[in-house]
């Protein structure tokens, strides 16, 4: 399933990224806080996969997303594209390097400008870089128009008279235009009605496949994620909880979180009893965590140590690394101050 | 449409400039409110053509006085012996050139600022948002008074001074509509594929605030009409020129009154009202066209909250409702339900 080729290093690689954004304290001059939408994260994208970022909503998954095509600029850490690391460029640079990368946006009726006409809003990357001519630009246009099942006499209508699915296809065509390698789907399906979901999806794999794109797909949606996803990470709270290979997540989910995700996903059959693991609480506030571990107060296997001591990511099988005191364990000064036993129901809150 | 032609294309460019005329055409204030200024503009055009006497001809001593007749439709002035009604037409000229001048370069200077405070942000936003503070509280009719003492009578410094103390409401809107127009996802996109600040400046943003713009020509143009003929009638125009404020100040000076000529004051009042009224109407239909939720509110109070200089603020706080209103959707469909898991 991981097709990472030897003799070429990832196409992405995110190296202890971390994105912090201020908040403005209670009154003037008060300690400044910080929301750490995304902690400590690595993680490496190759060539030619579809890599999946799963985690609920305020998690830091668009965050992370910015931070691969250059949005946002990390607090700390390296974002590699194609081995070059992308925030030491120099900003002419940079914008050249950064059209390798394109995006497909969650939304596809703010994605598209209202005032532009369809072929101005497919070719207008194309007209940024300005470099192709009127016609071969028209020409471009018709050849992605029909790539994403639109009819050529689209090309002068405007965003309004479209449905979400077709804005979509449109949002799809302005991303390809540039002939990208990578590509970030900020979940491009998760804003449309269920009927175009797998229209979209099966369009989005048609083109990986002709035009050999690699996708990073950012979705909340399991489901989804377990048919067109080879690898795959786990968020929570701006942190890695799991990742791997989603064959071996869906198959043996290890971590606490991700079973719960897990146990989440609707089944058609409504007769078959299922175990549902149902979270208590809220999300905490990402505003100045606590050192710890992000889910203990919402685990329901919770330990004396987790409040406390930061999970690491730890290797289970080879290639899938879970961050979870359960699976690695405390050090045996730890078990003996007692870390280890179990968190009583009512504290966890 | 199998082939695509120019001229096509062309209508189609053009499309949202017709449709938004069509709009304000359908609307029947905005209707009136167009033929109403289109009238006048005609008027102040054809002045020479449209009026019966020289209105500055102050040698015609046999013909004091008059009232109302066939020869003068609305009298002739009791001190110079004028004809009120070329007086009435001449006076449109000042009226509408300060009005649009004054509005035109108000909406330039204060769409200029306030694209440039939202969309660079940072040093530049703070630097024009406290200069918007300050000018905010400084009232502009003593300064005015102040400065054409200094400068010396003339409708250039009036203008002057209305555009470099008016901008900054305007500029304040806009900066709010460009914070949300900034992280739209189009904005995105065009970075994305490498785009210049100038680029998203003059293509995305500055587009997008262009209702806003347009509406708050008409409504400043209207206010500044009225400000103008004040400033005439306490004799701070300029004194070689005909305007209707300084036709009612003559009117004061001239004991019109005291001999009871009606018509000498009746008549600029009746162009100063035609001409903000007009005004008021195009802009305040512009407003309803694009914003539907300020339908609610009838107009006679947005005309006194225009007067107060209030109505724009209800503009920019109907426009943070509607902000908010965007952003929630999208949130609530980020959440993880069971149901977000067909595929």
């Amino acid at each position: 399933m991981i097709r990472n080729s030897p003799d070429t290093g990832p196409l992405l690689e995110m190296e202890n990224v971390s994105v912090n954004f201020p908040v403005k304290g209670p009154y003037p001059f008060s300690k400044k806080r910080w929301i750490q939408a995304v902690t400590n994260v690595s993680l490496q994208v190759s060539e030619g996969e579809t890599f999946g970022i799963v985690g609920e909503s305020g998690c830091g998954k668009t965050t992370l997303a910015n931070a691969m095509i250059g949005m946002v600029r990390p607090t700390a850490g390296t974002v590699r594209f194609q081995g070059v690391d992308l925030y030491s460029l120099k900003p002419q640079v940079f914008r050249e390097a950064r059209r390798e990368m394109q995006m497909i946006f969650q939304d596809p009726f703010s994605s598209l400008n209202p005032r532009f006409s369809v072929y101005e809003i497919i070719r207008e990357p194309l007209y940024i870089r300005g470099q192709a001519s009127e016609t071969a630009m028209k020409a471009k246009v018709l050849e992605l128009l029909k790539l994403v099942g639109l009819d050529e006499d689209d090309m002068y209508r405007y965003p309004s008279d479209f449905s979400g699915g077709q804005r979509q296809r449109i949002g799809i065509a302005r991303a390809i235009i540039l002939n990208p390698r990578f590509l970030v789907c900020d979940e491009p399906v998760s804003a449309l009605d269920v009927s175009v979901h797998a229209q979209i999806l099966n369009l989005l794999m048609d083109i990986q496949k002709s035009r050999h794109l690699t996708y990073v797909f950012v979705s909340h949606n399991l489901a989804v994620v377990k048919n067109i996803c080879q690898n795959m990470v786990v968020m929570y709270l701006g942190t890695i909880m799991e990742s791997g290979s989603s064959d071996a997540i869906f198959a043996n989910p290890l971590h606490p979180y991700t079973k719960a995700l897990l146990s989440a996903v609707l089944d058609i059959d409504v007769t078959k009893p299922r175990d549902r693991i149902l979270l208590k609480g809220d999300t905490p506030s990402p505003i100045d965590p606590p050192p710890g571990c992000r889910f203990w107060q919402r685990c329901p296997s919770a330990m004396k140590g987790c409040a406390t001591i930061p999970a690491k990511l730890a290797e289970v099988e080879p290639g899938h690394p879970v961050a979870c005191h359960l699976i690695s364990g405390f050090s045996p000064q730890q078990v003996a101050d007692g870390l280890h036993e179990p968190v009583s129901p009512k504290s966890g809150g | 449409m199998s082939r695509p032609n120019v001229l096509l294309q062309v209508a189609q460019r053009g499309g949202s400039l017709v449709s938004f005329v069509r709009k304000l055409w359908q609307h029947p204030q905005g209707r009136l409110g167009l033929i109403l200024a289109g009238w006048l503009v005609l008027v102040a055009i054809l002045a020479p053509i449209l009026a019966p006497y020289d209105p500055y001809d102050v040698t015609q001593r046999a013909a004091k006085g008059l009232r109302p007749s066939w020869q003068h439709p609305l009298g002739t002035t009791t001190t110079t012996g004028q004809d009120i009604f070329s007086m009435l037409i001449y006076g449109s000229r000042v009226s509408l050139m300060i009005g649009i001048g004054t509005g035109v370069a108000l909406a330039f200077l204060g769409a200029l600022m306030g694209v440039m405070a939202g969309y660079l942000g940072g040093f530049v936003d703070n630097l024009i948002m406290r200069v918007v503070d300050v000018m905010l509280v400084i009232p502009t009719l003593p300064l005015i008074i102040v400065l054409t003492s200094l400068l010396g009578r003339s409708y250039f410094v009036i203008v002057l001074v209305f555009v470099i103390f008016g901008w900054t409401g305007l500029a304040r809107v806009i900066r709010s509509l460009v914070l949300v127009l900034k992280n739209s996802n189009y904005v995105k996109a065009a970075e994305l594929a490498g785009a210049s600040r100038w680029y998203i400046m003059t293509k995305h943003i500055l587009p997008g605030t262009s209702h806003l713009i347009i509406m708050n020509t008409a409504l400043t143009s209207a206010g500044i009409m009225v400000a103008e003929a004040g400033l005439s009638f306490l004799g701070l125009g300029d004194p070689t020129a005909i305007s209707w404020g300084k036709m009612l100040a003559e009117a004061q000076g001239g004991g019109a009154l005291l001999f009871g000529a009606w018509w000498w004051i009746i008549a600029p009042g009746i162009g100063i009202f035609l001409s903000v009224f007009s005004f008021m109407r195009i802009g305040i239909v512009i407003e309803e066209v694009f914003n539907p939720r300020m339908k609610a509110s009838s107009s006679i109070y947005k005309l006194f909250k225009h007067l107060n200089n209030t109505y724009l603020d209800e503009v920019f706080r109907s426009m943070e409702e509607e902000e908010t209103l965007v952003r929630e959707p999208p949130d609530r469909s980020n959440a993880p339900t069971p149901e977000g898991c067909h595929g």
